[in-house]
């Protein structure tokens, strides 16, 4: 597998802060993702770390009364620039949540290309091959291959999800937002998930928020530890985990708090 | 010991009391279905679905024109119904939680509450009048008055059925809003909206006090909807509370027919509710 387009990609907040009315969910936050890594943005229940997820595709913004001060910066490019359009934005930011939410009207085929088919018309030959390719990339196409147009709904939770992936990648996003993707699935959906975490950032950005330490050790490569809406700490994976810099950090994975 | 014996007993009476209740709601249904099959079956017969009317005193027959026109008003009363009453209906699940939503909900309470007969004044008033007679389009327009609060109303409930995650899964894929609202939600709560629709169309098929000052009803064969036209309910209504024992006995064959179609209409509404994909709801 190659990695399509920039590989030079950045993706960045800069004094990021996001307001449910009046209430901070995310402080200040400024942090760097860098191109074909993944970054694992892990803390307590309640830290902010999913409000900052979706301030990346400007997802956040959706919910009523949210608002978003600061700069999200993609290939140096301000997404929340007036003359940004989110729709157009989300088409390169792909995301995934925490329970597999499969299109129940659309087959599985119809659900993979539902990202294709929203950017406009294709031939019906491209659209094959781009639901094939992603359904490969989302390490689905061997089982679902012989029922491609039967319900999406038939499948097990840990397919629906990789379904999900497949769905998201299918447009070639170049950022993958995962939050909590694997939260609602059993051990063996969950390994298979992280495996392709360690596949898929070889041609996206992955930023993906956990609750599992264990998981963000497994599948990241930059660690970053919020809690009460600020960004306490971040490095590379390893470092976290073995020597953190902060008190804090220290005290979370070592399961004193949170 | 003694105990566990009461609760056992006061379960056993609550079933048994449940089960006779559940009867008793069915006995309706089954008495006037029975009670209309008895009167009215025996009128059945090819003249009566094929013929007109012919003057009063003479034997023979039939309601062809009620028949026909009740599928015109009805289903010219649906097809301007439908689209807006469902459409508002989407608008109220999907944009509806500012004060526009509010005032139109409270608006589709009031109406969905206003008498029926009171529509047909305001269909009379609003069409008749300036129109200068009585048409099956007038019939139709009052009907969809009437069926557009109420579409709404059920449509709403639907749409807001469908999980909030499905509208964050397009919307996150790049769906622009509308598109979200359409093919996705809508899309989702489809059968929902379709029950609602034909529960809605078995409603209004069975409507007659508004058509008295709209449709009016016509003796005669006629499938212009600018002139006044028959419906069964209409002519029910006539037949019924005529002097004759032969308009008695159509009203009653005429009345079967209206409840049989509504009984299809609302068989068709479970169809299309029924379980695909093995528990899509």
């Amino acid at each position: 597998m190659v990695a399509p387009g920039n590989t030079r990609l950045r993706l960045e907040t800069m004094r990021l802060t996001a307001l449910f009315g009046g209430h901070r969910a995310v402080h200040d936050v400024s942090l760097l993702f860098p191109a074909h890594t993944v970054t694992a943005i892990i803390g307590p229940s309640g830290c902010g770390k999913s409000t900052l997820l979706r301030c990346l595709n400007r997802m956040h913004e959706l919910t009523p009364g949210a608002s978003v001060v600061g700069e999200v910066l993609l290939d140096n490019l301000n997404v929340y620039a007036p003359d940004v359009n989110p729709v157009e934005l989300r088409r390169r930011v792909g995301m995934v949540f925490q329970r597999p939410t499969p299109f129940p009207t659309m087959s599985i085929y119809d659900n993979v290309a539902a990202g294709l088919k929203v950017n406009g018309k294709r031939p019906r030959r491209e659209l094959d091959d781009a639901v094939s390719r992603a359904l490969q990339q989302a390490a689905l196409w061997d089982e679902v291959k012989d029922r491609l147009h039967t319900s999406a709904l038939a499948l097990s939770g840990g397919q629906q999800q990789r379904l999900c992936i497949a769905r998201a990648v299918a447009p070639e996003p170049e950022i993958l937002l995962l939050d909590e993707p694997t939260a609602s699935l059993d051990p063996a959906g969950t390994q298979r998930i992280e495996e392709l975490c360690h596949l898929l950032k070889r041609l996206y950005t992955i930023v993906i928020v956990t609750h599992n330490m264990q998981q963000a050790a497994r599948v990241s490569d930059y660690t970053a530890f919020m809690y009460l809406g600020r960004l306490i700490e971040v490095g590379r994976t390893e470092e976290i985990f073995t020597k953190p810099k902060v008190e804090q950090t220290e005290a979370y994975i070592t399961g004193r708090f949170g | 010991m003694s105990r566990a014996f009461g609760r056992h007993l006061t379960s056993r009476i609550m079933t048994i009391l449940i089960i006779i209740l559940s009867f008793t709601a069915v006995l309706a249904l089954v008495l006037i279905l029975g009670n209309l099959l008895i009167k009215g079956a025996s009128s059945l017969d090819w003249a009566f679905f094929t013929k007109s009317p012919v003057p009063a005193g003479q034997t023979g027959g039939g309601v062809a024109n009620a028949i026909v026109g009740t599928g015109i008003i009805v289903g010219l009363g649906a097809l301007i119904g439908v689209p807006i009453g469902v459409g508002a209906g989407i608008y109220l699940a999907e944009y509806g939680s500012g004060r526009l939503g509010f005032l139109v909900r409270f608006i589709a309470d009031v109406l969905n509450g206003t008498p029926s007969i009171v529509i047909g004044i305001v269909g009379w008033t609003f069409l008749v009048k300036p129109m200068g007679r009585f048409s099956a389009l007038a019939g139709s327009v009052t009907l969809a008055i009437l069926m557009v609060p109420m579409l709404a109303r059920t449509t709403e409930e639907m749409v807001r059925l469908v999980p909030h995650s499905l509208r964050e899964a397009a919307l996150a894929l790049g769906y622009p809003r509308w598109r979200t609202s359409l093919r996705i939600v809508a899309r989702t709560a489809l059968s929902g909206i379709v029950t609602g629709c034909l529960v809605g169309i078995a409603r209004i098929a069975g409507e007659t006090a508004p058509l008295l000052f709209t449709a009016l009803g016509n003796l005669n064969f006629s499938v212009s909807i600018g002139q006044p036209m028959q419906t069964l309910s209409l002519q029910i209504y006539v037949y019924a509370t005529g002097p004759f024992d032969e308009w008695h006995r159509l009203a009653w064959a005429s009345a079967l027919v209206l409840m049989g179609l509504v009984l299809i209409i609302s068989l068709a509404a479970r169809w299309v509710t029924r379980e695909r994909y093995g528990g899509a709801r």
